[in-house]
């Protein structure tokens, strides 16, 4: 196969950055995005070019590193796909693929297609955790979960933490992220003793670390690559609610 | 040398107990005056930084990625032992104690093992506490599966997605004490070396990934969290920037070089299909419980599976191994499978695949069951090789995985260096020649929650907190070795790519230094690993600077310590003249081609010291004594 690249480029932080164009032969169905770009930039450093610079490290859509926007949307059309398991046998042979990094403000490029993702970092550090002690706790079994409540933040606590429902949210908003970790949480029963806290306070990080509010817009279900439902912020937004009128009280 | 591994005397269910109560301790109010730098965030090093934090260090974490949620502890799938018998099927504290040391194939030491098993249970009450949502029953008790080489259902797991929820409560029990202040992460800072003032782990030199600047940073102690190095052989389940650089630099400043040939290949892996991949992707063993390993018994049947009917199928591992069938363990696995492919059975394009077949257990148990078993994992496959494994068996092949060697280290997690820690895959501890499913997860918390925060006080006590500052002449001189070694990579300006190189080695290593070894292919590795290191420092290519973002030159620094590591790995493999576990050496088989030990010769630990560039390492070997379990041949049939 062969494939045409328009690949955002850009040397650092605040340099203007702009699309340069690719052309890659002998690609094989099989081969992932990744692995495309592996072989482009293996030509290019043979010509003594600077490779495309971007991020991954699982290669296998679980570790969250990797991430660009492919063809407009984050981590490629295909829904419940991470951008390192894409195929290049879902594209069409000779196709223009457009690729770029994600684009928030909370999320500055630092070079090619790689973004700083530390806010993500600090609206964790704002109260995505028990507060358990590390060292001896009752068995594991003293407190039983009933299976769908476990089911659920298994669900909610899949999120890899990669940032695409900031990138894809019209208001870059990080309101997905922090809803999968409430929901994980709150839904346990370990966790649920600190919830009206980690609501208020994760919400509040969210919103200093420079992401923007939702409005309901629902892009971020879209690219999620885990499948995190929009049904978490509704949650979210409740937990929200709750503790504030009682910090009003 | 003398290697000295503070293994406790005694009854064995009480050495740990015995030994923690005679530690030194540091006082609460003065913990805080002692720093401790852990390198690595996975399981190992995420429970360690969390649960030192907590006591009341000072702790600084580092790790090459931009989040120490993304350490590849988190692509591990299958499960986490724990010796709960929540089931009842007859497990307990001696039994997984037991088969550790049983499918270790008796390399490893009965002292720590028989710990491993003893803690296994309160990290699953840790874990929960934290909110990892372990898969239950409708009753609300915890679910339990069977994993390779054991007889009872002890290992716990969420989904396919286990070592990702365990590290989400280390890496959420981490920002917890950051929010507190105790504990600072650098992220995309990677550790170039060791620094030792009369001859302690005093500091680290670490390189910024994204300026290029190198950074000195100094502590009370030092410990190793880094991971395995599975990916000198270039494909690896291990992630793209898994790396032996730390744990090499630190056996180059003395640490000792345990077991390097003891790497494990795991059985279950989708088949490698080209050169142009840039890893090879695991399906969980877990697979194993419920599906199937077959070959056709013809050579060279091309049938598809579904046409080939029930009497032309080989269940070489249910026909070999009738008491464990498809749960043996990994190595006996891999190479089945390897031996099937040899024989002109194997499947798929390159003659180099056997099925895993779910069609027995879907008929059995029902689509819906075997979905909520596996699902993601299902789906993994299909997104990858573009096969529905509901309607036709998944393909696989062994791949290289987890490596059981690493950086020597005493019962308290010591190295030879003091003050130097290593934990997690990093060290070489628990799984002797062969490492158990779902036994690395347990090993990596055990160490980082409950062994390392009480040993590493005893060796604090003996310091003076704050003793060493960055500003310390040892910090610069080791700066100027490592600008030194990275200046020259920048400027050989030859021809090759860092790639280019990563692949001629992994590949002289699978063939040669794989599955199978013999003297032959070993002595003929040992000859050309000089060949490309030569190679690799006259002929490389690089692009741009040393002092930036710079990709490229980060694999390169990996790469040259990999290629250093290459050669203590496969010294060892040739000097370890029987076979155990993992380590096949084909001179050493029995009539049917099972591995032969050799008790009275190698029932050792060999632990290389480094000698200087170009020298021959010096083997020191640290006697194995079997006290409660008696070391017999390896039988899974
Ligand atoms: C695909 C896969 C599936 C697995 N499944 C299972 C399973 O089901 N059950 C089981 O028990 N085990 C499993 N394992 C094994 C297990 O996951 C690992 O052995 C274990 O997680 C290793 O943890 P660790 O903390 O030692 O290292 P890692 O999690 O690899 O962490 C290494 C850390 O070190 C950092 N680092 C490395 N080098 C440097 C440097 N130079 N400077 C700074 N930081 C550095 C990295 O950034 C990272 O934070 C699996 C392994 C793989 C690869
Ligand atoms: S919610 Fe989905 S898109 Fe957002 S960070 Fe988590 S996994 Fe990524
Ligand atoms: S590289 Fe880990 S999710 Fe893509």
């Amino acid at each position: 196969m062969r494939f045409h690249l328009k690949v955002w480029r850009q040397e650092g932080p605040e340099a203007p950055g702009r699309f340069f164009d690719y052309d890659v032969d002998d690609v094989i169905p099989e081969m992932s995005l990744l692995e495309m770009l592996d072989k482009l930039n293996e030509e290019l450093i043979k010509k003594g070019t600077p490779p495309i610079v971007f991020e991954s490290d699982c290669r296998e859509g679980i570790c969250g590193t990797c991430g660009m926007v492919v063809n407009g949307s984050a981590h490629g059309p295909q829904p419940k796909t991470t951008t390192c398991e894409i195929r290049m046998r879902h594209f069409q042979d000779g196709e223009t693929i457009t690729i770029e990094p994600f684009r928030a403000a909370a999320f500055p490029v630092q070079k090619d297609l790689l973004v700083e993702r530390a806010g993500l970092d600090k609206v964790i550090q704002a109260g995505g955790y028990t507060s358990a002690y590390t060292g001896t706790h009752a068995d594991a079994n003293a407190i039983l979960v009933p299976k769908d409540d476990q089911e659920y933040a298994m669900d909610a606590a899949a999120c890899i933490g990669c940032g695409a429902c900031v990138a894809a949210c019209p208001n870059s908003s990080a309101m997905l992220f922090v809803a999968a970790k409430i929901a994980h949480l709150g839904t346990l029963p370990q966790g649920m003793p600190e919830e009206p806290k980690r609501a208020l306070s994760m919400t509040e990080v969210m919103q200093e670390e420079g992401f923007g509010a939702c409005s309901n817009h629902f892009e971020c279900q879209a690219v999620c690559p885990k499948g995190i439902q929009v049904e978490t912020i509704a949650r979210l937004n409740r937990a929200f609610l709750k503790a504030s009128l009682k910090r009003r009280a | 040398m003398t290697l000295d591994g503070k293994v406790p005397s005694g009854p064995i269910e009480t050495r740990w107990a015995r030994h923690r109560d005679h530690l030194r301790l540091i006082s609460p109010a003065n913990k805080r005056r002692y720093t401790v730098i852990v390198v690595g965030t996975g399981l190992g090093g995420g429970s360690a930084s969390a649960t030192l934090a907590q006591l009341g260090y000072n702790v600084l974490a580092f790790c090459y990625q931009d989040s120490a949620r993304r350490a590849h502890s988190i692509a591990a799938q299958g499960g986490i032992n724990a010796a709960k018998n929540y089931v009842g099927d007859g497990d307990s504290v001696y039994r997984l104690f037991y088969e550790t040391v049983k499918g270790g194939d008796f390399r490893s030491r009965e002292s720590n093992v028989y710990r491993l098993a003893e803690l296994s249970g309160n990290i699953i009450d840790q874990c929960v506490a934290q909110g990892v949502p372990f898969q239950r029953e409708y009753s609300g008790e915890l679910s339990t599966r069977s994993f390779g080489g054991a007889l009872v259902s002890r290992t716990l797991f969420c989904r396919g997605q286990t070592g990702q929820q365990l590290l989400l409560g280390c890496y959420q029990a981490m920002m917890r004490q950051a929010s507190e202040g105790r504990l600072k992460v650098f992220p995309k800072k990677e550790m170039l070396d060791l620094v030792l003032v009369d001859g302690e782990a005093k500091g680290i030199l670490v390189r910024d990934l994204t300026t290029g600047e190198y950074e000195a940073y100094a502590a009370d102690a030092v410990v190793i969290a880094t991971g395995g190095y599975a990916s000198v052989f270039n494909l690896s389940t291990n992630a793209v920037g898994s790396n032996v650089g730390a744990i090499m630099r630190c056996y180059k400043k003395g640490a000792l070089m345990a077991n390097p040939c003891y790497t494990q290949i795991h059985p279950t892996c989708i088949p490698f299909a080209g050169w142009f991949q840039s890893k090879l992707i695991l399906m969980s063993e877990s697979l194993r419980n419920d599906g199937r390993v077959w070959v056709p018994k013809k050579k060279g049947d091309k049938r598809p599976p579904n046409e080939i009917p029930e009497s032309d199928r080989d269940y070489y591992l249910e026909r070999k191994y009738p008491s464990y069938g498809n749960l043996a363990p990994r190595d006996i696995s891999s190479r089945a499978a390897k031996e099937a492919c040899d024989d002109g059975r194997g499947v798929g394009p390159s003659g180099y695949a056997v099925y895993l077949d779910f069609r027995d257990a879907i008929q059995r148990h029902g689509r819906k069951v075997i979905e909520e078993r596996y699902g993601n994992l299902f789906e993994l496959y299909d997104h990858i090789s573009g096969e529905d494994p509901y309607a036709q068996p998944m393909k696989i092949y062994p791949a290289s995985h987890y490596a059981m060697g690493g950086l020597w280290v005493d019962y308290n997690l010591m190295s030879n260096i003091p003050g130097l820690f290593v934990i997690g895959e990093a060290n070489f501890s628990d799984h002797g020649a062969n490492r158990l499913g779902a036994s690395a997860l347990m090993q990596g918390l055990a160490d980082g929650y409950f062994v390392l925060p009480y040993t590493i006080g005893d060796y604090l006590a003996t310091t003076q907190p704050g003793k060493v500052k960055p500003d310390n002449l040892e910090f610069q001189k080791v700066k100027e070795e490592d600008e030194a070694r990275i200046n020259r990579l920048i400027s050989i300006k030859g021809s090759r790519t860092v790639l280019d190189f990563r692949i001629e080695l992994g590949r002289l290593l699978w063939e040669n230094v794989g599955m199978a070894r013999s003297e032959e292919s070993l002595t003929k590795a040992l000859e050309e690993i000089p060949r490309i290191r030569e190679a690799f420092w006259s002929d490389l290519k690089l692009t741009g600077s040393e002092k930036d973002l710079n990709q490229q030159l980060e694999r390169a620094w990996r790469l040259s310590e990999a290629l250093d590591f290459a050669e203590v790995l496969t010294l060892d493999a040739r000097e370890r003249r029987e076979s155990c576990g993992a380590h096949f050496r084909v001179e050493h088989q029995t009539p049917d081609g099972e591995a032969l030990r050799n008790d009275a010769e190698y029932t050792y630990v060999a632990a290389w010291e480094y000698k200087g560039e170009g020298e021959k390492p010096e083997m020191h070997k640290e006697p194995l004594t079997f006290e409660v379990v008696q070391p017999t041949v390896r039988s899974y049939k």
